[in-house]
């Protein structure tokens, strides 16, 4: 079966897009990725051809599963490490503009 | 039948209520990081750089937090999902330092199983009712926001982040804040039965988001709430008994219920909307590409069951069936993990030093341990995990009044001494000198002094009211402080009596 | 005496065993050249005090007969790798002035061998971009030039640019490299070097600022393949810090290294004799052949029937990751934070976002995200992992029919500067070769192959089959003896 493809993005979707992903647009910045965007979206579109029937999707690049590690304290400890590069750090914490929840 | 209903202009609505808890599970380290896990460390002094989400680091997931979300499904009779995979759940905030949770969406490690909930009459609950369980997933804690310590900023502690969560999702099968109360506390017991997270609340091991929608009887569901991190029994209870009423007032007012995450506040018992999380629905769920899917061996599933202990529910049934204690104690004795060991030790130590099968011995040791040890606990403000006496202690009373040492009263107050002393209760018997005595002739003649200061009342006696044998043996204990041997009484009585 | 910077890295290895120049003195000359290159703008951080600390401590421990097997070597760093307390940047606004607290798994092993850092090799922004032109600190420009007696700056591929560039530079011997779709041949097929991208997992990912966990691998690029196989050796090895690192041991690549490819058979991917393609690209490729022929393998032809759909499938998976990955530079605990007046955190995270990261690691972002959201998961993600499951197979049954694939390893030479920045689609096909072993997890290396009518380098393409590096050296050993690669870039730097 061909996947459906959904129709071009538009402004109002590049908009909530970058507000999903936490990227401040200008107006014309937002205007500019519509045909740019439209423009990747169709190219991919043509998997939508490929016949995938009983495929399933690559999970794992070289078949292979996942390693457990045993539960013994390795690490931590090291506050002035996590804390090194931090824009704004206070009393041990990281420090953000208030939150209001 | 009593169902639980609320009662609207428009009639009566039911409530439909799923739970989603977050139980922290019990582990040295973190699910993906080696950083370690316990409750009230400085800030972000038990935080890796992996936990931090620094540029680079991987997560590697920990086996004794797949091991116990196994064993947590085994309890709860789940399929135990020998492929399952991580993904990733996609969304920006302070505390949730990768900018994603690591969690399980699509291939959970365990998934439909259940838990009942028993019949409780004066909760409203009928009869024994079946929960189901939807899935357990393993997900990783985020880290804490402080909101209070800085007129314009909010701080962020990482310790927690990274922590392992199972988090355990209900069928919404439940119908009022008792059902989800009862639920949530059998959850619990079961919890620490298998030892896989101490149900702490308080502390936030345990914690639930609360999924509630009203309907008239037999309508489709309504669209729900989801009140967030709720942590105790009674809150939920609460947020529930708000939120239904809350939507039905709605409803009825005209107004649509729309899907969303709320707060409830515990102090007024109220919910509202969460402003923060308002643009969160879309988490972009995709499989975490820095792991592999996790798929487990048999022996591995067969290591998990033999390592669960005899369930509440199994318990229970054992109780009632092998020990021939009653519904009421079984169900009391099973309910925390805690008492069933305490227990379990008592009827253990009490068989052994009086030769006899722990069936023999169960009936006086429930007894006594509901009874007096409750009472005395109750009393100083204690539990069992800080009780003044051990069970091997308690057991040696049980003996003393089983093999006549003592009488039951007497074992009274020898309890009461030992409470104190922490004193073997043999050594307090001989110390005070509390031993029962079998001496005929002492109790001959005590029998003989009370026959003649009441001559009157064995005229009574004689004349056919039998009520008064009572009387003269109480008077002969009281003559005997005590530790006169009741069955050697009674004989003597009868027989000076005639 | 030699001009030690012409050296490869097996020549300075066992030149400096041989006692024939000290560690001191190579790193000295190397410091001097990328000192002298400026305008190749090809480091961001130059760390010649490194190079010089690990020198000496290799003159001493040849003095006490300790020699490690890189000692005396030193190397350039793509700046995608983390080093303890030197910037490290990803070449983006985002990290300016992050100073790492950990060693990358990678780099640690090589300084482990003995190696010395030159310094933080320049690359396109998070690795995203096929020309070193979406860099916060600039393009690199490519030592080459066309021989049509203009001047105009040539891109020296990407992302791995400023190794590529350095390395036909003789300003290090050797780099790293990181591969996501090409990101090691590419750029080795623009300068006229070598690059290996190993099998998935083979170099551990720990430390490696990430851009497509799926498909990022790190590997050495050089002058020679011997000296790919040198630095590999030390570069790989099973980490249990990265869970999709291979539990497996490292072979000696470079004792295993022979040019007698008789009794292997070589296969040609039909489908990579695209319509139109490059006449100079398919000249080299037909003298790859016949040098293959030549070290006496079979030339047989394979199909791999899913080729055309390695791009877009690629241009889904690489940025839905991307999106994902890229979510933890929020600015609140290291990097960049632009905190505009009365924001709340939510317009602190867009504000940093939009400050940080270049234009074309917000396309990826965005593209991600859109492919990930709400309703068009399956169509988009589901899909592409379907094809790249089928793309994996193809390779699997073309494996069964040979032991390499020759094919060409990008579809035409460098380009100029800004020939194609105004285009993303075009600039993604420049991977379009290189896509598939990436999907698929395969070992694959550019060797140079010849020249370009207008002189420039390009590059062949070896494919083996998952952890087969062996193969695939010694297919490359076999064109570098045949191909006889002398040209370099004459120096105007
Ligand atoms: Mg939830
Ligand atoms: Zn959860």
């Amino acid at each position: 079966m061909l996947a459906r493809w959904p129709m071009s993005v538009d402004l109002t979707t590049v908009k909530k897009i970058a507000s999903l992903a936490r990227l401040a647009v200008s107006e014309d910045e937002a205007e500019a990725l519509v045909p740019e965007l439209n423009g990747i979206l169709h190219w991919v579109e043509q998997l939508g051809e490929v016949d995938v029937t009983g495929v399933e999707p690559m999970t794992a690049v070289i078949p292979n599963t996942l390693r457990l590690r045993e539960d013994a304290v390795t690490d931590g400890n090291v506050r002035d490490k996590v804390l090194a590069n931090a824009p704004q750090a206070e009393h041990g914490f990281f420090a953000v503009p208030k939150v209001i929840e | 039948m009593s169902s639980y209903r609320i009662q609207g202009a428009t009639g009566e609505w039911e409530v439909v209520i799923g739970l989603e808890v977050h139980a922290q599970v019990v582990s040295q380290a973190k699910l993906f990081s080696g950083a370690a896990t316990a409750f009230g460390a400085e800030p972000n002094t038990q935080v890796s750089l992996v936990d931090a989400a620094m540029p680079g680091m991987l997560p590697v997931p920990n086996r004794e937090c797949i091991r116990q979300a196994v064993r947590t499904g085994l309890a709860i009779n789940a399929q135990i999902n020998k492929w399952s995979r991580f993904d990733r759940k996609n969304y920006f905030y302070a505390d949730l330092p990768q900018g994603y949770q690591i969690s399980q969406l699509y291939h959970p490690l365990v998934g439909e199983g259940e838990l009942v909930i028993e019949a409780d009459e004066k909760a409203g609950i009928a009869a024994d009712k079946a929960i189901g369980i939807e899935r357990i997933h393993v997900e990783q804690d985020a880290g804490k926001l402080m909101h209070d310590q800085h007129p314009t900023r909010s701080y962020v502690d990482l310790n927690r982040s990274g922590v392992a969560l199972m988090e355990i999702v209900s069928r919404p099968d439940m119908r009022s804040p008792a059902e989800a109360g009862a639920y949530l506390r059998k959850l619990r017991a079961i919890l620490r039965y298998v030892g896989s997270c101490d149900g702490n609340m308080e502390e936030g091991s345990m914690r639930a988001d609360v999924n509630v929608s009203v309907r008239k009887p037999g309508d489709e569901f309504g669209t729900r709430t989801e009140t967030k991190n709720v942590n105790s029994v009674r809150f939920v209870m609460q947020a529930i008994e708000y939120e239904a009423q809350r939507q039905v007032d709605v409803i009825e007012g005209g107004g649509r219920i729309v899907q969303e995450t709320r707060l409830f506040n515990p102090d007024t018992g109220t919910t509202r909307s969460m402003r923060s999380k308002e643009d969160a629905h879309d988490y972009r769920y995709f499989p975490d590409p820095d792991l592999l899917p996790l798929v487990l061996e048999d022996s591995f599933i067969e290591d998990c069951l033999h390592s669960l202990p005899e369930l509440p529910d199994a318990k229970r049934k054992r109780y009632v069936e092998g020990l021939g204690l009653s519904d009421y104690n079984a169900r009391v004795l099973t309910a925390e993990a805690e008492t069933a060991r305490w227990f379990e030790a008592l009827l253990a130590e009490g068989a052994r030093i009086q030769k006899k099968s722990e069936g023999e011995v169960a009936k006086a040791s429930a007894n006594w341990l509901l009874s007096e040890l409750y009472g005395a606990l109750n009393r100083l403000g204690k539990t069992l995990e800080d009780s003044p006496v051990n069970p091997e202690r308690g057991a040696e009373l049980l003996a003393l009044v089983a093999d006549g040492t003592i009488s039951g009263s007497i074992a009274k107050q020898v309890f009461e001494i030992m409470l104190e002393s922490g004193d073997a209760p043999a050594k307090i018997v001989e110390d005070k000198g509390l031993k029962q005595t079998t001496d005929t002739g002492a109790i001959e003649a005590a029998v003989a002094k009370i026959l003649s200061d009441n001559a009157d009342k064995v005229e009574q006696y004689k004349g056919g009211k039998d009520a008064l044998f009572g009387f003269f043996v109480g008077q002969t204990m009281k003559a005997m402080q005590g530790k006169a041997n009741p069955q050697i009484v009674n004989e003597l009585l009868k027989k000076a009596l005639g | 005496m030699t001009n030690l910077t012409d050296l490869t890295v097996a020549e300075i290895r066992d030149g400096f065993r041989a006692g024939d120049f000290s560690a001191r003195e190579v790193a000295q000359a190397f410091n001097a050249n990328v000192a002298a290159a400026k305008a190749l703008n090809a480091f961001i951080v130059d760390t010649p005090e490194h190079a010089l600390a690990a020198a000496d401590q290799a003159d001493k421990d040849r003095a006490a007969g300790t020699l490690k097997p890189l000692s005396g070597v030193p190397i350039g760093m793509k700046d995608l790798f983390c080093t303890t307390g030197v910037q490290t940047t990803a070449a983006s606004h985002m990290l300016e002035g992050f100073k790492p607290t950990y060693e990358s798994t990678v780099s640690q092993k090589l300084w482990d061998a003995g190696a010395g850092m030159l310094g933080k090799l320049n690359l396109d922004q998070f690795a995203m971009g096929s020309s070193n032109e979406t860099s916060y600190f600039g393009n690199v420009i490519s030592p080459w030039r066309r021989n049509d007696g203009g001047n105009a700056p040539l891109a020296p591929g990407g992302s791995s640019g400023g190794s590529s560039a350095a390395i036909a530079a003789r300003l290090c011997p050797a780099a790293t490299g990181t591969d996501t779709g090409g990101s090691i041949r590419q750029p080795a097929a623009f300068t006229g070097i070598s690059g290996i991208k190993p099998t998935y997992g083979r170099c551990s990912r720990w430390g490696i600022i990430a851009f497509a966990s799926s498909l990022d691998q790190a590997g050495p690029m050089a002058r020679t393949v011997t000296d790919c196989a040198i630095l590999l050796e030390s570069m790989a090895g099973f980490d249990p810090k990265d869970s999709t690192s291979l539990d497996r041991p490292v072979p000696q690549w470079e004792a295993g290294l022979s040019a007698d490819l008789r009794g292997k058979k070589v296969g040609i991917p039909k489908e990579y004799r695209v319509d139109g393609l490059d006449a100079d690209v398919a000249r080299v490729w037909d003298d790859g052949i016949a040098w293959l022929k030549d070290a006496g393998a079979e030339i047989v032809e394979v199909s791999l029937p899913h080729s055309k759909y390695a791009l877009p499938a690629y241009y889904i998976i690489a940025p839905a990751e991307a999106s994902s990955n890229l979510a933890r530079y929020d600015g609140v605990r290291y990097g960049l934070r632009d905190l505009p007046d009365g924001a709340n955190l939510q317009d602190m995270y867009a504000a940093t976002r939009a400050a940080g990261f270049g234009p074309e690691v917000k396309r990826r972002i965005i593209i991600g995200t859109y492919v990930l959201s709400a309703g068009f998961y399956d169509a988009y993600y589901t899909q592409a992992q379907k094809v790249r499951a089928l793309i994996a197979q193809d390779f699997a049954k073309a494996f069964e029919a040979c032991d390499v694939i020759l094919a060409p390893t990008a579809p035409s030479a460098a380009f100029g500067l800004g020939e194609n920045v105004d285009d993303p689609l075009k600039m993604y096909l420049n991977d379009v070769f290189a896509v598939p072993a990436s999907l698929a997890g395969l070992p694959a290396m550019s060797v140079p192959g010849g020249l370009s009518k207008d002189g420039l380098p390009l590059g062949l393409q070896i494919i083996g089959p998952a952890f087969d590096e062996q193969a695939v050296l010694n297919a490359g050993l076999a064109i570098e003896q045949r191909a006889a690669f002398t040209a370099r870039p004459e120096e105007w730097w």
